[in-house]
């Protein structure tokens, strides 16, 4: 009977997940981060920086799995959509508490909605479709949609976090949320200080991408801006840090030959592209356009980038292979690199030897190295090319004006819904506008099941790549470093320290 | 007395110019570089509404006059505006940000002097031999290296190699001044040992005017030991350009810490005018320029001073 027991008892262990038996530790893990992040507001500023941080302090009400699904993180499940999907109904998970002590509820989820809404880019789209916002009872909100809006469950996976309502304010000056852990303490420059919050109520499942069970394993986590590359890589193999992001590809034998830390590779971190200006001057005409994507070998251009094939993809979908958008439909004239075919485009057109300005930057060192190899094909094919270098900032700026440019370098992520890729929005400088692309978004926005905004997302490529807009370079991996001790982190595109054991 | 007084007025009127004109050439070059820090601020999915709301929202759309008047009676009344992106007073941001420079620079001007003082002098007094060759071809290479290089190259010996020092940072929460000044002498060795080649060159030369004057010679056939006659008599009457250059090595170490403060990632002045720069934080990158060009001013006033209280026959 004993023994029976015994298995019994071993049997069941065995079978429970690496998660359900972890145990929190005094343990500080210390992360070398790119920067300073310019505020822990994502709502306000959701660049990478700051929602790496701000992912362990705040939640929203749905997250991406490891398909870049929008999945329940707040929500207590998908929510109700009525059948002319015009009506969601979210229930909220019960229990849940922020960082004051207060308790989660409706209230708090409409509050902080609205503020996304008003201060978010992606918010004040959000809000043009939205009719109504309430509460249904404490533990459900009910969205109404004037018109019906697909990615609106991609939307409130990022960047929408949830804050109590009594902290809401123009510009935060506290930090509150739901997350594992809780902002103690901040010194720009220095470091971010987050402890365990001891009431965190995790949602179930196993761990996918940003969803399933988050365990506070470690006591606390400190986030050290640590802007040059080089130290971040030094202070890894020292023994300073525990995990160092954003190392750069040359030092990725250094740190495994080290045996003090081991680099690890997140696969697709994201796209680079060369975006054209169909607003003013001379890519405004579709024929030349498709002549800059016939002339571009991308493979030659992220090997320049990259430096080896471990650390870059070739690949003409704008969605990587895993990922739920994955899609072959409509990638042409991609992969080729034909200067000679191009050049029968130009002179089919008749380009008059007009420069084309392109622009880039060298923050980003690969946009640099991108725009170099750029300018040689399309001098091949026949191009003239002004290569303008100039800082990110004045990038940022030049590009909002459609008489500055031709062609700017940039680069993006793989967000969760395919309509929220930048060059889709009207507005967004390139302002690529045409009837074909708002047809076949229009269909994608109509669209309620995955299988169906699917199909609508497959319209949309093809005509991206018919109409040009931009070009596509190829997708890109990101190398960072994990000390020698620390177990159980997975990569993922902002790096998280849920479930993740400290050294001992 | 009077006369000095005067002087010294004189030179402060100067420094009173000079400041002026500083805050209106940073105010200029920061209106005129490209780059909004409404677009850096919301990142690269705004639209050029979301940035002119914002910029609206900030000031950054009134006449530049506007702007210029307002920066010069907040620097009139002490306030040198509101960062943009930390959400402080610039003059609070520069005070968390002060304890790391400083000591980067008491540090660093204490290593430079410690090596470059008794090498220059020895050098000098034994020009021509091989220690004096070694001394010239060492503060050459000493004076063409870049800090940030020679920073990675002491990182990688004795934080990496020796683990004597942590590779970068200020110390994390509850560290000690001790353990924060612990995180600086790997930057202060880069910045000193750069910084000593050139203040062991101008000892040298100043030793060697000095050391063929008829005065040292006089001091010999009096009798004086050689160690007096180097020290008392050589060295004070060599003072001067020593002082000066020790004066521009401190004013240089306050600009150059920029770049050894982001390689070493210290929260000092000189990082938050690099991620300033990049942010286009205006308001900081015009306080932080002006307090370092307030500090070089007043070095060199200082300077002047010494000269004075060193050789009385100076005349300012």
């Amino acid at each position: 009977m004993k023994t029976a027991l015994i298995l019994t008892t071993l049997a069941a262990l065995a079978g429970t997940s690496g998660l359900a038996i972890a145990q929190t530790t005094d343990g500080i893990l210390t992360v070398a981060t790119i920067g300073e992040p310019p505020t822990l507001d994502a709502m306000q500023t959701p660049t990478d920086i700051v929602l790496t941080i701000d992912q362990h302090i705040f939640e929203t009400l749905y997250t991406y799995d490891n398909e870049w699904r929008s999945v329940p993180l707040l929500a207590a499940a998908m929510p109700e959509i009525s059948e002319d999907g015009l009506t969601y109904r979210i229930a909220l998970r019960e229990g849940v508490k922020f960082h004051d002590g207060s308790d989660f509820d409706s209230k708090d989820v409409t509050a902080s909605l609205k503020r996304w809404m008003e201060i978010n880019s992606k918010g004040k789209q959000v809000a043009e479709v939205v009719e109504s916002l309430s509460e249904d009872g404490a533990n459900a909100i009910v969205v109404k949609l004037k018109s019906r809006y697909a990615p609106l469950l991609a939307t409130f996976s990022q960047a929408s976090i949830i804050l109590p309502s009594e902290k809401i304010a123009e510009t935060l000056t506290e930090f509150v949320g739901t997350g594992p852990y809780v902002l103690k303490e901040r010194k720009p420059d220095q470091y971010t200080q987050l402890v365990r919050f001891e009431d965190y109520k995790s949602p179930e499942g196993e761990p996918s991408n940003y969803a399933g069970k988050r365990v506070a394993i470690a006591k606390e986590i400190r986030f050290v801006p640590v802007p040059d590359a080089n130290t971040r890589v030094e202070g890894l193999i020292a023994g300073q840090f525990d995990f160092a992001d954003a190392l750069p590809v040359s030092a990725y034998e250094r740190v495994e030959e080290s045996g003090k830390a081991k680099p690890v590779i997140y696969e697709n971190t994201g796209w680079a592209s060369l975006n054209m200006n169909m607003k003013e001057g001379l890519l405004t005409r579709k024929e030349l356009r498709q002549a800059v994507q016939v002339a571009l070998n991308p493979n030659d251009m992220m090997l320049a980038a990259f430096s080896d094939e471990r650390f870059f993809s070739v690949d003409g979908s704008f969605f990587p292979k895993g990922s739920l958008w994955h899609t072959e439909a409509g990638v042409t004239r991609y992969g080729e690199g034909d200067p000679e075919a191009a050049a029968k485009l130009l002179e089919a057109a008749g380009y008059d030897g007009t420069p084309i300005r392109l622009m880039t930057s060298r923050q980003y060192e690969f946009h640099y190295k991108i725009g170099e190899v750029a300018k040689a094909y399309l001098e091949a094919a026949g191009f003239k090319v002004d290569l303008q270098v100039v800082d990110w900032a004045t990038l940022t700026t030049r590009r909002a004006d459609p008489k500055e440019w031709d062609i700017f370098i940039t680069h993006s992520n793989f967000p969760g819904d395919p309509t929220t890729i930048n060059t889709i929005t009207d507005a967004y400088p390139g302002w690529y506008v045409s009837d074909a692309k708002t047809k076949a978004v229009s269909v994608y926005m109509d669209a309620v099941t995955d299988a169906e905004k699917q199909k609508a997302w497959e319209g949309i490529q093809t005509v991206i790549y018919d109409e040009a807009p931009l070009f596509k370079v190829g997708n890109f991996n990101a190398v960072t470093g994990v000390a020698t001790g620390i177990s159980d982190y997975t990569p993922t595109y902002w790096p998280h320290f849920w479930n993740v054991t400290p050294k001992k | 007395m009077a006369r000095i007084a005067r002087a010294l007025l004189n030179r402060l009127w100067g420094m009173v110019i000079v400041l002026a004109l500083v805050v209106t050439v940073v105010f200029v070059i920061v209106r005129v570089t490209p780059g909004d820090p409404a677009a850096v601020m919301l990142g690269s999915d705004a639209t050029p509404q979301d940035i002119a709301q914002l910029r609206t929202k900030m000031g950054l759309d009134a006449p530049l006059i506007t702007q210029y008047g307002q920066f010069v009676l907040g620097i009139l009344k002490g306030d040198l505006g509101q960062s943009i992106f930390l959400n402080q007073p610039v003059t609070t941001a520069l005070a968390a940000r002060a304890e790391p420079t400083f000591f980067l620079t008491l540090f660093s001007i204490f290593i430079a002097v410690a090596i470059a003082l008794p090498v220059g002098i020895l050098s000098a007094v034994k020009r021509g031999t091989l220690f004096d060759q070694i001394v010239v071809t060492l503060t050459m290479v000493a004076a063409s290296v870049p800090s940030f290089w020679l920073g990675l190259l002491l990182i990688q010996a004795f934080a990496v190699g020796q683990g004597w020092f942590p590779a970068s940072g200020y110390g994390g929460p509850d560290t000690s001044l001790i353990e924060r000044l612990h995180h600086l002498v790997l930057p202060a060795m880069a910045l000193g040992i750069v910084n000593s080649a050139l203040i062991t060159r101008f000892t040298r030369a100043a030793m060697l005017d000095v050391l063929g004057d008829d005065y040292v010679r006089t001091a010999r056939a009096k009798g004086a030991s050689e160690k007096r006659v180097i020290l008392k008599h050589a060295l004070k009457n060599a003072m001067i350009p020593i002082i000066t250059v020790i004066g521009l090595s401190i004013a240089m170490l306050v600009a150059g810490a920029v770049v050894t403060e982001t390689v070493f990632g210290l929260p000092g002045v000189g990082n938050l005018v690099v991620s300033a720069v990049l942010r286009r934080d205006y308001p900081v990158i015009q306080g932080a320029l002006l307090v370092v060009a307030a500090i070089y001013v007043l070095i060199n006033f200082v300077v002047d001073i010494l000269y004075i209280l060193v050789d009385p026959r100076v005349r300012l």
